[in-house]
């Protein structure tokens, strides 16, 4: 009897803790506890983006109450989809970046990012391109020259089919003039999996987040072709991959969207209330601790990024062929 | 020598009053949402992840060690008491574990475990000392063609002992292979199986799998059973391993811990491909009582299961700390964590942090210890659970079957699949199905399919490449050898038969 009391309380417990509820009626974003939907389970990217804005939030605004949940599941656009039904609300924010304009696109999602509000963009994160230490491949331009003779022979390891790894591999297949269609990308499901394989060297190359593989490439046991910034990063030694001759720009972003069909007196609070955290020294600190780069644009600026960016991923997607 | 001084360091700063504290909250939360159906070590650190902006790492990565070890060894309560495994690495445990329980060898079954996985958890942290560097070699060197051999083998040898009719086995397995099917293809990102639901997208969960074809489904079962039996008498039984449980249990111990410990460090190997060798091995090397026992409740199907996955909890730490690789779903949330702190597990990691990972690697010790001290005199206690009178007993694993699959995504889809696949472990066991192979085929298809197209695509369409390195040609040798031998018994039987009766 008592086994089952514990067993209960320890359960009820950990759906509190869970904290899965249904998003409480529309109201004014001057009042009331502010939620912030990770679209992810917790332990990734968004994820961890959300928990640090609501840490950053509390310092910076220490009288408004916020709260983080997760709604993980088919790159984000289960989430988004919740976000479509909270019209109106503004107490709501959801974190979300270039990986779901890529999962809207692969999914064929009903609801897309024209039905949310955007309101800041927050951090970037580079992407890498690596070889094994052991590799033939000492620059990029030898990269690019076995690609072409067959693209078949090359094999790149990266994230998942259609994620931000894979969109990078098919753009330096179009910049390199090889079909994107062509490229043998070998999917894993996060760039752990894909660092396995290469520092087994059983693939050509890889492509991951900088901060993924930055370890190893210090340490000598990968060998950095590109980084896909448009300068070269600060504490990495290695070439961009513009000067290795593929004019090839990608960031991944990650920022803020309200639910749609808010008012501008919301949308001009949740905009204050979002660059307040920015400029705060919390917000700071954890940028810098876990690598990203400061990138906040809010306003017009932001949603013109996001249509252009839109139109840019759609495009790569469809020649890559993994929608579905 | 280094890493023994370093060591008895990494005790020092383990053993506070605090951090000692911290291991308990992380041992009994561990042992809680492990016995819980559906809620499982992921998840529980995944929800503790904020601890960590006001805990120093040292406690907080001391209380998820805790948490990781203590998910493995509960998951096993459930299982061997109810038949309703907590998780899907504690699945093979209710094979023999539940059937000990109704003989009236509860205590023992969970005696067995717990010794078993303190056994295991402690050698594999020794050897995570002492080993690391070979391991870590041994896992790189692992291609996709290996994975594949790997898969074909621990198919192989599981459906080979866990139906005696092949036909059910076969069935179940199908089964299990389709529901692996559902969700987005990994590598072209087409989606099968979702009929446009957008939640299965990303397949359904093992969790879900394992709790619904055995929670639900046997307490579907026992439900529809009520009235036309009588209540089992369940003997609660003596306490405490005899000696010929003892002798029985320590080699499949040893034999668990060195299954569990390479594969936890595999990426992809997971705990749960250990448990199933394991049990395949014990059935195969049992002899005398033990081969008559198995089916029926043998304490070596218990004792190498139990013992494998939590030797495969250390085991994945050791990619973890010495590559940043994390290779479980607990271990990539831990990893999480360490950025949290600004740490970057790696080959750095061992030389800039050593008093944070010596620490750690002590706490394993102590948690596990804390582990064996905390459950051992439970176990007989446990045992009583039984005493409970069966609708209450099966309604409240229903209701937490429920919220734990719940709290998983916070969706009602996932609440309509676990029914769904309650009614079928229902019907699978009506009609004499075995429910462990479609489980077992919704874990190992989609990795047998990935890893042979990866490989595939890897060395652009030649199938020579599947036979490429050593370990495949090795795993699938012995894959050929456990389909092979029972045939070849039977021949050669029939011929000895044959050569009898010419005699005559």
């Amino acid at each position: 009897m008592r086994v089952r009391i514990f067993a209960a309380v320890a359960a009820m417990s950990a759906l509190a803790l869970a904290g899965c509820g249904g998003g409480g009626a529309g109201g004014s974003a001057a009042s009331g506890t502010l939620r912030i939907m990770a679209p992810a389970s917790p332990g990734g990217g968004w994820d961890q983006t959300s928990r640090t804005a609501e840490q950053a939030l509390k310092s910076a605004a220490p009288d408004r109450k916020v709260e983080v949940y997760n709604v993980p599941g088919a790159g984000g656009t289960i989430g988004l989809a919740q976000l479509a039904g909270e019209k109106g609300n503004g107490n709501l924010l959801m974190t979300m970046g270039l990986v779901m304009v890529g999962a809207i696109e692969q999914n064929k999602s009903k609801v897309t990012l024209a039905e949310t509000t955007p309101i800041a963009k927050l951090t970037e994160e580079y992407e890498i391109v690596v070889v094994p230490a052991d590799s033939p491949f000492k620059t990029l331009a030898d990269l690019v020259a076995a690609w072409k003779a067959d693209p078949a022979k090359v094999s790149i390891a990266g994230g998942s089919a259609g994620g931000t790894d894979h969109i990078v591999a098919g753009l330096m297949a179009k910049a390199a003039g090889v079909d994107p269609k062509q490229v043998n990308y070998i999917a894993h499901s996060g760039g752990g999996e894909a660092l396995n394989e290469l520092l087994g060297s059983k693939v050509s190359a890889g492509v991951s987040g900088v901060g993924e593989f930055a370890e190893h490439v210090k340490s000598g046991k990968l060998r950095a072709l590109g980084v896909t910034s448009a300068q070269r990063l600060p504490d990495l030694d290695a070439p961009t991959l513009k000067e290795g001759g593929l004019d090839v720009e990608l960031a991944n972003w990650r920022g803020f969207v309200a639910p749609g069909g808010l008012s501008d007196a919301d949308k001009k609070t949740l905009t204050d209330l979002v660059t307040k955290m920015h400029d705060s020294q919390a917000w700071k600190d954890a940028v810098a601790k876990n690598g990203w780069i400061d990138s906040f644009q809010t306003g017009q600026q932001f949603a013109d990024f996001l249509s252009a960016e839109t139109a840019r991923v759609k495009g790569v997607i469809a020649e890559l062929g993994v929608v579905s | 020598m280094e890493s023994f001084r370093l060591l008895i360091d990494g005790f020092g700063g383990a053993l506070t009053p605090v951090n000692l504290m911290y291991a308990l909250i992380g041992v009994t939360l561990g042992t809680l949402v492990g016995v819980l159906p559906g809620i499982g070590p992921a998840m529980t650190v995944a929800l503790l992840l904020p601890v960590t902006f006001t805990v120093p790492p040292t406690s907080a990565f001391i209380m998820f060690a805790g948490i990781y070890y203590g998910g493995m060894y509960g998951g096993s309560t459930t299982s061997i008491l109810l038949n309703t495994p907590g998780e899907s690495s504690s699945m093979i445990t209710a094979l023999e574990g539940n059937k000990m329980a109704r003989r009236g060898r509860a205590a023992q079954a969970l005696a067995t475990a717990a010794i078993g996985s303190f056994v295991a958890g402690t050698i594999a942290t020794g050897l995570l000392v002492v080993a690391a560097p070979a391991v870590v070699a041994f896992a790189i060197s692992f291609g996709p063609e290996d994975y594949f051999a790997l898969a074909l083998l621990a198919f192989t040898a599981v459906s080979s002992v866990l139906s005696r009719s092949v036909v059910r086995g076969l069935a179940s397995l199908g089964l299990g292979l389709t529901i692996g099917l559902i969700g987005i293809d990994q590598q072209t990102g087409q989606a099968r199986l979702t009929f446009g639901v957008p939640q299965l997208l990303d397949g359904i969960d093992v969790v879900i799998v394992a709790v619904g074809l055995f929670a639900v489904g046997e307490a579907l079962y026992v439900a529809s059973r009520l009235r036309h039996t009588p209540p089992e008498v369940v003997p609660v039984g003596r306490a405490w391993l005899g000696r010929d449980d003892w002798r029985r249990s320590w080699r499949p111990w040893l034999r668990g811990t060195a299954l569990g410990f390479p594969f936890g460090a595999l990426p992809g190997g997971g705990a749960e491909i250990p448990t199933f060798l394991s049990y395949a091995a014990e059935k195969r090397l049992a002899r005398g009582v033990a081969r008559e026992e198995y089916g029926k409740g043998a304490i070596e199907g218990v004792a190498g299961p139990e013992a494998a996955n939590n030797a495969s909890a250390a085991g994945t730490l050791v990619p973890l700390l010495t590559l940043g690789l994390p290779t479980s779903a607990t271990a990539a949330i831990m990893l999480a964590a360490f950025q949290q702190y600004g740490l970057q597990p790696g080959p750095q990691l061992f030389d800039h942090n050593p008093a944070l990972v010596w620490s750690m690697i002590a706490s394993l010790f102590i948690g596990n210890t804390m582990l064996l001290v905390l459950n051992l005199p439970l176990a007989p206690l446990w045992a009583r659970v039984l005493r409970v009178p069966r609708p209450y007993l099966y309604a409240g694993i229903v209701l937490f079957a429920a919220l734990g699959v719940y709290a998983l995504n916070g969706t009602v889809v996932d609440l309509v699949v676990l029914y769904l696949l309650g009614l079928l472990g229902y019907a699978m066991r009506r009609f004499g199905l075995p429910v462990a192979p479609a489980v077992i085929g919704m874990i190992l298809g989609p990795m047998a399919e990935i890893q042979l197209r990866r490989a595939l695509a890897i060395g652009a369409g030649d199938p020579a490449v599947l036979v490429g390195s050593p370990t495949a040609v090795v795993l699938l040798a012995l894959a050929a050898a456990a389909l092979l031998t029972p045939v070849v018994r039977t021949v050669l039987g029939r011929r000895k038969l044959l050569r009898t009766s010419r005699e005559d």
